[in-house]
This record gives structure tokens, sequence and C-alpha cells, in this order.
């Protein structure tokens, strides 16, 4: 039978470490990252990943090739003739993942519509409004007064898919690259790579990366790796980023290779295509980097970069004196909601948001008073009013 | 003429249809090669000969089609071509002193390339389909169709089909134009079996079993272009040059120019396109025969 190689089990990276906290000639907070792991852990991982690029580039068999789901089994692909006057549309599902005690609620963006009018004109334009309303809910969110259970709905990473069929970048792709880079991790991909010959494959992902380079379009940079790993590692690291875009080929067939040993591919009369064979397409790179090793940084520069960046934007277009300030933000979030900028355009809304958070405010007011006038009566001594 | 969005190899298939390089191919992956921000019509014209037959084959390519964001329109140059080489033609045959033979630069064929998508047609290819199929003969033809497994070519097939129909996209050869049951017989396997052709084009020869062939040297296999377990170039090519030539040239003439003409002259208040008083005073000009091949 055919098992799949497990994927989230590598943010699992941490168990060689526990030895160390049983260790008595040590004080013991070396055992600080495995209880940040457990934790971690015990939390579950959320990840939104947003799949885009025009129809028939086979993103949804590579999705679930990646994540060993039949997420898209009863999808109906709409006839030319109705997508004449399709608009784009944002579709989210979900999906929980399980795999050796981590959880993960793994959420994928699909843009179906996309690049397949004949007029594209614009058709970026919802996309990127969905991600900054991401940005939007965060923001807000941040700025509450209950800050317990924020979902993070922003998107963490686009995995942009390219046509092996073209001469790289097309107007539409340059077009929608530039309209979403600076607010999503971008990962270039290149479609049913199976389409193309080996020089082909090579010369193809040397002109996409001329020209993100001459459109000055940001993609999503893997860190550089530690300097204190074998060269081994830094070569299979060195190797994996120059293979980007990542020609990918997916399948949710299993065939069986010349060992009849069994694996996901793709028949024809001339071969089989191995969507594992390193040989045959980056489809395990691919998975690598994002899955198993990546997930966690992809979070980060989402957080730390892109977000703060939207976020920074925003103040500024309040123009607040020293609302840029990082410092005074914890400050901010102590005051009362009135004071709080909520910077989200048009203007109505941000005075409705405000009127709401105050609203709030007041009932929570009441009801603490309530609850203080009731201590008092029932003169109860040392109860604490933990209401809030 | 070929039709289709850049890098679905249509001047690789036409060299290869015509083994010889015949079709101005951008070398690969060339640096500095933009994609052309208006649809442009290239032909470039050669002889070629094969057994004491002589072809002058025109090949006209349309580089920039569906490449832009906003492709509205985009086949209005072509059907302005189309029809500017009829109303050539027109002007010839109406003609005092005309030439004993009319240079013919009419397009008698065009093959219009479909991505293989695995899902179904595309927006624009129903527009362009639909708008070109009344006016020059077509012929759909699957690009690199070695995406596709037999299973879904026979599936994308079928839809793309059933999406012509629903369409009422008629493309060559039409059932209308069917001289008899012979023919009948003949094109209705074609039309519904094996059309649109899926085909795989390639340059490059490889040794397999022996035999240097064409074909496409890929780490899972070598993809033969003249194998018919691998893919339909043999079909197109016998359908377009060793079966069908003289009658796509013969439902141009009598059909798709006819058609032109008969709109031109009824423009015109019946009377033949001509300069001053003297095209006003001539009669109508009945039809030419159909050019034969040379």
């Amino acid at each position: 039978s055919y098992t799949p190689a497990p994927l989230f089990a590598a943010l699992n990276f941490l168990s060689h470490q526990r030895k160390w906290a049983q260790d008595k000639e040590y004080v013991g907070f070396a055992a600080l990252p495995n209880q940040l792991h457990r934790k971690s852990v015990k939390k579950g991982f959320d990840f939104t990943l947003m799949v885009a690029g025009e129809s028939g580039l086979g993103k949804s068999t590579l999705i679930n090739s990646l994540f060993l789901t039949n997420l898209y089994e009863d999808r109906q692909v709409p006839e030319a003739s109705a997508r004449l006057t399709q608009t784009l549309t944002i579709e989210r599902r979900g999906v929980e993942i399980e795999e050796g005690g981590i959880k993960v609620k793994l959420t994928l963006v699909d843009t179906p519509g996309f690049g397949d009018s004949v007029d594209c004109s614009d058709c970026w334009l919802p996309v990127v409004r969905f991600i900054e309303e991401q940005f939007e809910q965060y923001l807000r969110d941040e700025s509450g007064l209950n800050r317990k259970n924020i979902q993070d709905s922003r998107v963490h990473c686009c995995l942009y898919f390219i046509s092996p069929f073209g001469r790289g970048l097309r107007p539409l792709d340059v077009a929608f690259l530039r309209a979403v880079h600076e607010k999503v991790n971008i990962i270039p991909v290149i479609g049913k790579a199976d389409a193309l010959m080996p020089k082909e494959t090579q010369a193809l992902k040397q002109k996409i990366r001329d020209q993100l380079r001459e459109e000055e379009i940001n993609i999503y940079q893997f860190p550089e790796c530690d300097s204190d790993e074998d060269e081994d590692f830094k070569r299979q690291d060195a190797e994996m980023k120059e293979s980007i875009p990542f020609a990918v080929v997916g399948s949710c067939e299993v065939v069986r290779d010349g060992g009849n040993r069994p694996m996901r591919g793709r028949r024809y009369s001339w071969g089989t295509v191995e969507v594992e064979n390193p040989h045959h397409c980056d489809f395990l790179n691919l998975r690598r980097m994002l899955v198993q090793t990546h997930l966690q940084d992809l979070k980060e520069v989402t957080h730390d970069v892109l977000y703060e960046g939207y976020r920074a934007r925003c103040l500024q277009s309040l123009a607040r004196p020293g609302a840029r300030d990082r410092a005074s933000r914890s400050k901010l979030s102590r005051q009362s909601a009135t004071e709080i900028p909520l910077p989200m355009l048009p203007l109505a809304e941000t005075e409705k948001l405000i009127r709401e958070k105050d609203e709030e405010l007041r009932r929570m007011q009441e009801m603490l008073e309530k609850m203080q006038a009731q201590m008092q009566q029932s003169q109860a001594p040392g109860e604490q009013s933990d209401a809030l | 003429m070929s039709k289709g969005q850049s890098g679905l190899g249509k001047s690789t298939l036409v060299n290869t249809l015509f083994k010889s390089q015949v079709s101005r191919k951008a070398s690969s992956w060339n640096r500095e090669e933009k994609i052309p921000k208006t649809v442009e019509i290239k032909a470039i014209g050669h002889v070629i000969e094969e057994g004491g037959v002589k072809m002058k084959l025109t090949v006209i390519d349309t580089p920039g089609f569906g490449d832009q964001i906003n492709n509205e329109n985009c086949w209005e140059p072509i059907e302005k071509y189309i029809n500017e080489q009829y109303e050539k033609f027109l002007k010839e045959e109406v003609n005092i002193a005309r030439k004993k033979r009319i240079p013919d630069t009419r397009v008698h064929c065009c093959l219009y390339f479909i991505s293989p998508t695995g899902h179904s047609l595309r927006p624009l290819d129903l527009e362009f389909m639909k708008h070109l199929s009344k006016v020059v003969n077509i012929i759909p033809v699957i690009a690199k169709a070695d995406t596709m497994t037999l299973e879904e070519k026979s599936e994308f097939k079928q839809r793309v089909r059933k999406e012509l129909e629903v369409n009422g996209i008629e493309f060559y050869p039409q059932k209308e134009f069917d001289e008899d049951l012979e023919d009948k017989t003949e094109n209705d396997k074609i039309r519904q079996e094996s059309m649109p052709f899926a085909v795989v084009g390639s340059d490059k020869e490889y040794q397999v079993n022996g035999k240097r062939v064409l074909g496409r040297k890929t780490p899972w296999g070598i993809i033969e272009v003249e194998n018919l377990n691998h893919c339909e170039f043999a079909l197109l090519r016998d359908f377009v040059i060793r079966t069908h030539l003289q009658d796509l040239k013969e439902v141009t003439h009598n059909i798709h120019y006819e058609t032109y003409r008969a709109k031109r002259l009824n423009d015109n208040g019946g009377l033949p396109p001509g300069e001053g008083l003297l095209g006003s005073v001539l009669p109508p000009v009945p039809a030419t025969p159909c050019p034969t091949a040379e």
C-alpha cells in the first residue's frame, strides 16, 4: 500500500533537545525551546495559502498532491461560453490535517476566473483587495479590546502559476505580480512542467528570473542557511534556491514504476512522469521548502514585514503624530477606544467602527459597574471581579 | 495561417508539417524578444518541391494574438487581412485586361491552436472562431498535446467538439459542403472522432529503435511526432496535405470568396467595385473557375 511521506512532522524538529532538560548538571533553561515547541504544538498551526494563475495550469492537482487531499473533488469548471462574462471570485477552502501529533489548519484561497476573460484588465484588483482586507481585519483585531483569540486570516503565501506554454512571464503575469508583491510572499512555479524538455525548462526559468529582475518584482526570499550547517546541507539549500521558479507536476493517480513501487505519477504512451522524482520535476523541492522548512518563516515575514508595511502605510495616511512610533503602539491600545486610530478607508467606515467600539466600551463599563455594585451589596470580601 | 497565443508551438509545427524551415521561428528564448503590443501579420512565401510537384506555400503567422491583458477584438486585424486578400482577388477578377492566372494570396486554411488546459475552450478561442469561421476554413488543433494522457485527451476533445457545436461554430470540413455521400462518411468520421487533432511538433531528431525520428526527449521517454500512439500529427499532415489540400482551396474559392464577392456586389448596388464611370457601366462579372493546383 502507498504510505505518503510526512509533511508537517518536520515541525517537530526540536525532539532531540529533550535530553538536555533531564541532565542534572545544567540549570535547565536549555529546555526552553522544548517548552515553546510543546506549547506551539498544542496550539496548532494555522496557514493560509493562496493559489493564483490562469486556469488549466494544474493548480488544483498540485495542491491535492502537496497536501495529499482531495480538496477539489466536487469542483465544476464552467464552459467557455459561461466564462465570457465571468468576474473573478475568491474562494476559500479549509482543511484540518493532523500528522505526528501536529494539527495544521490549512486554508486555501483560490482565484477562479483569473486570466480567463477576453478582457482581463484589472482582474487582479479583487485579489489585492482580498489580501488587504485580511490585513485590515487583523489590524482591527490587534487594536481591539479582546485580543485573546485573534484569528489570523492573513495570506501567508501565494503560489503563482506560470504557463509552461508561454515564453516567460506574460503581461498579465507581470501586472498581477506587481500588484501583490509587496503584500504577500510570492513563490512562482511553472505548472504542468512535463510539457517541457530539460533544456526548455532551464531556459524558461532563466527567462522568468530575468523578467522578475527587470520588472523589479520581489518574490519570497528563502533565508540564508546558518553558517554552522554542514556543507552537504548548504549545497542542497543552494541547489533548491537555484531551481526557482519551481517546475512542478502534480498527480492524484498512483502508478507503479519499473521496480513496481507505487508512486504518484502521470502515465503517457511514451513513459511515466514521477511526481516525486527530482529528475522529472521540482515537486519535492517545492514541498520541502514550502511545507517542511519554511512554513514558519513565511508566517513571520508576513507578520513582521508585509503586515507591518501595510500597517505603517495605513497609520501614516491618517497623519497622526507619534502614530508611527512602535513604542507608542502598546500605549495606544491601553487608551480608550475613541482614541485608537483605526485606519480604515473610507472615512465613514472608520467612524462607524469607532462608534461600535465606543458602544462596546460603554457596555463593558456598565457591566463592570453593575458587578461592583453587586459585590458591595453582597459584601463578600476577597472576591475578585474577573468578569473582564 | 497559424493562430493562437505565443508559445503554443505554431512555428515548430508548421515547420514539421512541411519538413522544412518555412515558418520563421523567433529564436528560442531570445532575451530581447518582446511580445508585440498589437497583433502582427507576418506572411512568408516559400517554394517547396516533392516528386516533381512544386508548391508555393505561404505561411502567415500572427504574433501577439491573445497575449495582451485586454484581448478584445484582437481578431479584427486578422479578419481584415483575410478580407483584404479577397478584395485583391476580386479587383483582379473585374479587370478588363485580366491576368491569365490571377495571383492567389487568399488564405486557404487557418490552423487555430488551442491551449491544452484540459478543461475546455477559452472565451477568446470561442470569440475568434465564431467570427472567423464565417470567412475562412478553420482547422482547430490542440497544441503541445504531450501534456495530456490518453484519457485526458479524449475527454478534452469531446468537450471541445461539444462546445463548438453548441456555439454554432463550423470548423473545416464543414458539414454543409460535403459533396457526396462518400465525402460525408469520410468527413463525418474525421469531424466526430479525430478532430481537433492533438499534435506535437519538433524539429529535433532522435534515435529510436534504430531509426531517426522527429521527437521530443524527456527524462521519462521520447515522444515521437509521427507515431500515432503518441500524437495525431500524422493525421493532421495527411488531412491537410495529402487528402484535402485541393478541397481547402475549392471551399475557399467557391464558398468563402463567393460570399465575400456577393456581399461586395450587394453593397455596391449589384455592380463590381471599380474606378469611376467605367466601373458603374460594366455588367456584373461572372465567377471564374477555381484555379487548379500548380
